[in-house]
């Protein structure tokens, strides 16, 4: 028996198989939100088929934050600051931009001898202690108590120093807006950097963010980042599997898991501006903070010398008066 | 008798440390702003690395820690020794109370920097700006001190 399945009832079906995910997605949300622990994210690579159906529904739900330019842009100087503008490409889906969040990247590798395309979603990793916040020095990067690392584009001057430290260069820059414009144009900033906020003001309304509402196959999971890490690691059990983002950086709050290894996976992968890498990553901010532990013994050992010194003094002054 | 020098750092070598410290800490300050890389600064030979965000970092926190260990060093000494024959004049109170502020300000800025710390993002960007504020005026009052020739003590 053929069974006939029409438009309106494949629309029905995927809208029925959207809210399920999305239903399963909220008590998480919810519960995290009401735990102060910080979020994190799961994406099954082998589930992603690359609709583009997240891209679509991320730059629907965050077309009010995107930048508007004013144009013609200030006059830069130095000439070599460069002008970054987006404004005339909002369309581009294949790398990340301040008008696109978050795209899909395309790996062929092999699989038990078998040739299989895997599709990877790609955005900010929101980290676990995020550079991009850590670093900013005007602290127009923020990280939330659930771990959602946003840039506040009221503040950012668009000095690009996110980016520059970002192991994955995710910020983007848009030349002509933002609180430069009311300062120094021409002498100092550039505009404001772009990049997921993981729908931050839908998470704080109990919702998951648009691009895992969205996903047709479930290919994420949002819940607090032990569950998730927990689950990765049972997935990366079953499969074989192997886990990124559970170490990168220090720990990030975008965990994959893939039936390949990441190294294989970033061969495959087209990278360069806009199109972040899947390489090991060390923790870019130990080195400080281990330094930081040295800041406590630093004034002990001041205390220590200048004792040490009047000690000295003292016997020499006894000694003096012995003689 | 030995005579004490009549000012807190003296003219050892700790004076000199302390001087070098405060330069790096300044230079390394201003460079965690992406200012050095725009006005060709960072294109001097050998002043490269003002432009790398993780290497200025470090180099922050290196001489903070001199800073503070000199810090302690000079208040104890102070406070068990030097106090008898010296005391700290206006420009001094005013200058250690600004290195005080700048102090307070870059630890909690540590603070900030710690694994699993988050502050409220209203404080982080008080910090950032009071300790950039307090720099400012630490260096404009340090250079009118200099040229007024105003010491950081006064004999007692």
């Amino acid at each position: 028996m053929q069974t006939k399945i029409s438009r309106r009832s494949f629309l029905k079906g995927g809208v029925a198989a959207a809210c399920s995910v999305a239903a399963t997605s909220v008590p998480a949300v919810a519960k995290t939100t009401e735990k102060g622990q910080q979020l994190a994210t799961l994406i099954d690579v082998r589930k992603c088929v690359g609709c583009e159906a997240c891209v679509e529904a991320c730059q629907e739900s965050n077309v009010a934050k995107f930048p508007q330019p004013q144009k013609p842009f200030p006059k830069m100087i130095p000439n070599r600051v460069p002008v970054e503008d987006w404004s005339d490409k909002k369309d581009v889906t294949h790398r990340l931009t301040p008008y696109n969040w978050l795209f899909i990247q395309h790996a062929t590798v092999d699989i038990n001898g078998e040739e299989t395309e895997l599709n990877i979603p790609r955005r900010c990793m929101h980290c676990s202690n995020p550079p991009c916040v850590k670093l900013c020095p005007w602290g127009a990067a923020k990280q939330m108590s659930n771990g959602t690392a946003r840039i506040d584009s009221d503040i950012c001057l668009g000095g690009s120093k996110c980016r520059q430290v970002c192991p994955w260069k995710i910020p983007q820059r848009q030349t002509g807006t933002g609180l430069y414009l009311d300062l120094l144009p021409s002498m100092a900033g550039n505009g404001v950097m772009y990049k997921c906020d993981r729908c931050y003001n839908r998470v704080a309304a109990g919702h998951a963010p648009a691009c895992i509402d969205a996903c047709p196959e479930g290919v994420q999971t949002i819940g607090p980042r032990n569950e998730i890490i927990a689950k990765a690691n049972a997935i990366a059990n079953e499969i074989n599997g192997y886990i990124y983002g559970e170490q990168e950086n220090g720990g990030t709050n975008t965990i994959y898991v893939s039936p390949v290894p990441f190294e294989e996976l970033d061969n495959a992968i087209e990278t360069g501006q806009g199109r972040p890498h899947l390489k090991a990553v060390s923790d870019q901010m130990a080195d400080g903070n281990n330094l930081a532990a040295a800041m406590l013994i630093a004034p002990l050992a001041g205390v220590a010398a200048a004792v040490g010194k009047l000690y000295k003094n003292v016997k020499k002054t006894e000694g003096k008066e012995i003689n | 008798m030995n005579r004490l020098p009549l000012t807190i750092a003296g003219t050892n070598p700790i004076r000199v440390i302390y001087l070098m410290t405060l330069f790096g800490l300044v230079l390394s300050g201003f460079a965690q702003m992406p200012i050095f890389k725009r006005y060709y600064i960072a294109d001097i030979p050998g002043l490269g690395w003002l432009a790398q965000f993780y290497v200025t970092h470090l180099i922050h926190y290196l001489a903070a820690i001199i800073f503070i260990g000199i810090s302690a060093y000079l208040l104890v000494d102070y406070l068990m020794v030097r106090r008898k024959q010296i005391r700290l004049s206006g420009s001094g109170y005013l200058r250690a109370g600004l290195l005080a502020g700048l102090l307070m300000t870059g630890i909690m800025l540590v603070i900030r920097n710690l694994n699993g710390v988050i502050l409220p993002s209203g404080l982080i960007i008080f910090l950032d700006l009071a300790h950039l504020g307090l720099v400012m005026v630490f260096l404009f009052t340090a250079v009118t001190c200099l040229m007024l020739k105003k010491r950081w003590t006064t004999t007692r």
